[in-house]
């Protein structure tokens, strides 16, 4: 492959890698989002903890892969964004350290003060995550002012807090929460499952016209005609695929029944995924060539600036192509070996620290 | 302090802390998957009991070493985006690919291995716990090709205005990688085998006191300490053969640090080893560093000996290596660079640059490294020595129960904290080269960063990582206090209503 095109194809692989964050983690930052509704009961709250246990840890090094490939294949990008959102990328950290401790303390420290604070911990780390993360986007999508020589992002800290941003950070709490409750109405039984359907069908309706306000507003405020890289086919493009977008949430909502039929529920995690997956793809075609950058008059700056020699994307594809496909088969294999519902009955008396099943009385 | 000094600062506090937590992980991964297969092959169930009470410790460090490795993925782009820009094309291929094939693999199969006691056949719930540690051994493999290549910049050229990879090969072929990944290995299993025989010892001095006629848990502490014993000792072995291989490396490619971290001030023939040693320094009007010897005591001829094999060996001087720099910019003892060091020199030399580095710091972390990981050792031949042939540790008299129990409690953490003193050396004697011989450090932190953002963001660090700090040892007392768990061995489980084998 020449240069360019393996510029464009890792332009494409870390925007596969953040849908991927996004769609899985999501719904670890929902589960964790809603203990304070869905979870005011403890054993209740630890069916909810219990149903992405297993899981939540990998699908965070989705995020962790984005920001390494970011580096590797788009050094210039890594450095001018990462130095550029400091502050909130020190929000993101924070929130993601203290959500990730308090999964695996909240059982070793199970009297119920500690316990409970790891568990608004995991909220309230969830809750700064997701808000942080899709205020950027959102300025990704609107463009950031970049300048200087090596670019710089110019504008400060509180000019990312634009209306339009603030409309993205407050969907996606939404949108993740729906995802959420979709993934625990397909992971659990009895009172979990049934609340979370409660939840779908209050907060659903709400989501779904966040998402759509913000893909509209989105599109004709900050059109893909702003991107000098885009023609009218980038148009249509973030037009379909933003109301992709909204009409998949809209089956996702409609999808859910009380009786819990199983059908069902597995297209609606299907189509909340697909609705998530398809507004990052948005964000990322308004991105394409600018990194979601606008550089000021007299600085240039671009994917093409930005991307490393064609020796290094060479390689990296290679691993990609071998380490891609592994990953999602264990991944996969994993997710089948922890298939099974739970519910409060399958909750052993008290948070164990090892394997209770194994210990005796 | 101006923005570049605190992002070092910074650098320093949070990687330190997250390798508290390393070599924990590599180690003990090692050990908790060996104990498990001991269960399973002899059936014994005081491993199994060994087995579900160390990998409750190791998930308390695990845990702790991936919430503060969060932050290493994406500091480099916060505080240091020149650097970022002009090495990520070599330097991030490794990290993505630590990513994408040894962190996919850890999390997932931890995940796996936790929940799995009643979903997975026995035999491949034991490969999950191989699969951790070799996912940990893996990364270690990346993250020190990354490292090695600072220590010694192979495998590039200079083009676009910064440093493009031509050969990731010559990234693992590096002298520096094949000395550093064993003595990195060897030096987690010394932390492993640590753990294993301080708990191990002090819990069986503790219940024989307790039970002189034989407690239950006996055989079992037994067992857990004289494997880590074991592990300690033939891992310090490793550790040394492969120190003294890195030392040679070291004392060719980087001459400045070897004579900075020995406080050799004049090129000598037949140089002696100090022992201990005072030095000051302090810039001069042309911002060059002297180094000056107050007093030390030395053995004659050893210093020679250890880096080049040959006791009247001649090793470059501070003094000296200051003056050839000076002169014709950075050098091997040979007198080579790697391409890049090459490609770069002539814009190296535009920019001004105080080849020395801080020699107390690294003078002492240097022996530091060594005596913390000796004494280790030396305590795991005692610990051998003690529980031989069913002989137990000395309890009778108060004072010996105290000095076993505070021997004990302290063995985990001398290697722990040797390995904390050997990347201080390594690190803090590359100064002032952020890329060895190419890009100093003070041109690598972001210009856009101000100073007042790396005091709030290392501050914020520095609480929330003192809190874990907190937590995490309350957890180790805690739950060593404990003891082991009793067990019965656990079965796969079809019914869907049973409770879990384990919960959150």
């Amino acid at each position: 492959m020449s240069h360019d095109q393996l510029i464009i194809l890792w332009f494409l692989l870390i925007g596969v890698l953040w849908i991927g964050f996004f769609f899985l983690e999501g719904f670890d930052f929902g589960v964790a989002m809603l203990y304070p509704v869905i979870g005011k009961d403890p054993t209740e709250r630890r069916v909810m903890v219990n149903a992405i246990g297993p899981t939540w840890d990998a699908n965070e090094v989705w995020l962790l892969t984005a920001g390494g490939a970011t580096f590797a294949a788009f050094p210039g990008w890594y450095a001018t964004l990462f130095s550029g959102l400091y502050l909130p990328l020190l929000l993101v950290l924070l929130g993601l350290i203290i959500r990730g401790v308090s999964f695996e303390y909240r059982a070793l420290m199970p009297e119920d003060n500690w316990r409970d604070t790891f568990d608004w911990a995991a909220t309230i780390g969830s809750l700064i995550v997701t808000l942080v993360l899709a205020i950027g986007f959102a300025n990704m999508w609107k463009g950031m002012p970049v300048d200087g020589e090596p670019p710089h992002i110019s504008g400060g800290f509180w000019s990312l807090f634009s209306p339009f941003a603030l409309l993205g950070g407050v969907m996606l709490i939404a949108l993740f929460m729906v995802h959420g409750a979709v993934f625990l109405s397909l992971k659990t039984a009895g009172s979990v499952h049934d609340k979370a359907h409660g939840v779908i069908r209050t907060l659903g309706p709400i989501a779904l016209v966040l998402l759509a306000a913000f893909i509209i507003i989105g599109n004709i405020a900050y059109p893909a005609a702003s991107n000098p890289n885009l023609g009218a086919g980038g148009s249509v493009a973030m037009w379909v695929v933003g109301l992709v977008s909204v009409a998949a949430l809209a089956l996702g909502i409609l999808m859910h029944s009380k009786k819990g039929h199983q059908k069902r529920e597995n297209l609606a995690f299907l189509a909340t995924g697909i609705s998530i997956a398809t507004l990052f793809a948005t964000i990322f075609i308004k991105m394409f060539g600018t990194l979601g950058f606008v550089p000021t008059s007299g600085t240039s700056f671009d994917m093409w600036i930005a991307a490393s020699s064609p020796y290094t994307l060479n390689l990296m594809s290679k691993a990609a192509l071998f380490g891609v496909p592994l990953v999602l088969a264990y991944t996969i294999w994993s997710y089948s070996v922890f298939r099974r519902r739970l519910s409060v009955a399958n909750m052993p008396p008290e948070p164990s620290t090892v394997a209770v099943g194994a210990v005796q009385g | 302090m101006d923005a570049q000094v605190l992002a070092r600062w910074q650098f320093g506090i949070t990687t330190v802390y997250h390798f508290f937590f390393v070599p924990m992980t590599i180690g003990t991964s090692w050990m908790v998957a060996v104990l498990q297969t001991r269960w399973l092959r002899s059936g014994d169930d005081q491993w199994l009991r060994l087995t579900k009470f160390y990998s409750k410790l190791f998930l308390i460090n695990f845990t702790a070493g991936v919430v503060t490795g969060i932050v290493q993925e994406f500091q480099f782009g916060m505080n240091w985006s020149e650097y970022s820009r002009f090495v990520g094309d070599i330097f991030g291929a490794p990290l993505a690919l630590e990513a994408l094939l040894a962190f996919f693999l850890e999390s997932t199969f931890i995940g796996l291995w936790i929940f799995g006691w009643d979903k997975l056949p026995r035999g491949l719930h034991n490969l999950c716990m191989y699969i951790v540690a070799l996912g940990s051994t893996l990364s270690a493999i990346f993250i020190l090709s990354a490292n090695t290549f600072m220590q010694n910049p192979v495998g590039a050229v200079y083009e676009n205005g910064r440093a493009q990879l031509v050969d990731f090969g010559a990234l693992f072929s590096n002298p520096f990688f094949l000395v550093t990944f064993p003595h990195q290995i060897a030096a987690s299993l010394m932390v492993g085998g640590g753990l294993l025989a301080g708990v191990g010892a002090w819990k069986l001095a503790k219940v024989h006191k307790e039970n002189p006629e034989g407690h239950p848990d006996e055989m079992a502490w037994r067992k857990s300490s004289r494997m880590g014993a074991w592990v300690l000792i033939a891992a310090c072995v490793a550790v040394f053969a492969s120190g003294h291989a890195q030392a040679q490396v070291e004392a060719h490619y980087q001459p400045m640090k070897l004579a900075a971290s020995e406080g050799l001030l004049h090129t000598t023939e037949g140089a002696g080893f100090a022992i201990v040693g005072v030095y000051t320094q302090e810039r001069d009007s042309e911002g060059i560093t002297q180094v000056h010897e107050v007093w030390s005591f030395e053995v004659p001829y050893l210093l020679s000996l250890l880096a080049f094999n040959d006791p009247n060996a001649e090793v470059m001087g501070i003094n000296d290596l200051t003056e050839q720099y000076l002169q014709e910019g950075y050098r091997d003892v040979a007198g080579n660079r790697t391409v890049l060091q090459e490609e770069f020199s002539s814009e190296l030399a535009k920019l001004s640059v105080d080849p020395v580095p801080n020699v107390m710091v690294s003078f002492y972390s240097f022996r530091l490294m060594i005596g913390l990981g000796t004494v280790g050792a030396l305590i795991g031949v005692l610990i051998l020595w003690f529980t031989r042939k069913g002989h137990y540790p000395p309890t009778e008299k108060p004072w010996q129960f105290t000095t076993w129990k505070i021997a004990m409690g302290a063995l985990p953490f001398l290697p722990t904290f040797a390995n904390s003193f050997g990347w201080i050396l390594t690190e803090m004697g590359r100064q002032p080269w952020i890329v060895y011989g190419v890009l100093p450090t003070w041109t690598a932190n972001s210009p856009n960063v101000s100073a007042a953002k790396v005091i709030a963001s290392m501050s914020a660090f520095t609480l929330v990582y003192g809190i874990i700090a907190v937590v995490v040892l309350k957890l180790f007392f805690t739950y060593i206090a404990k003891g082991l768990p009793e067990v019965t061995p656990p079965e796969v489980s079809k019914d869907a209503d049973a409770p879990l084998s384990f919960a959150y």
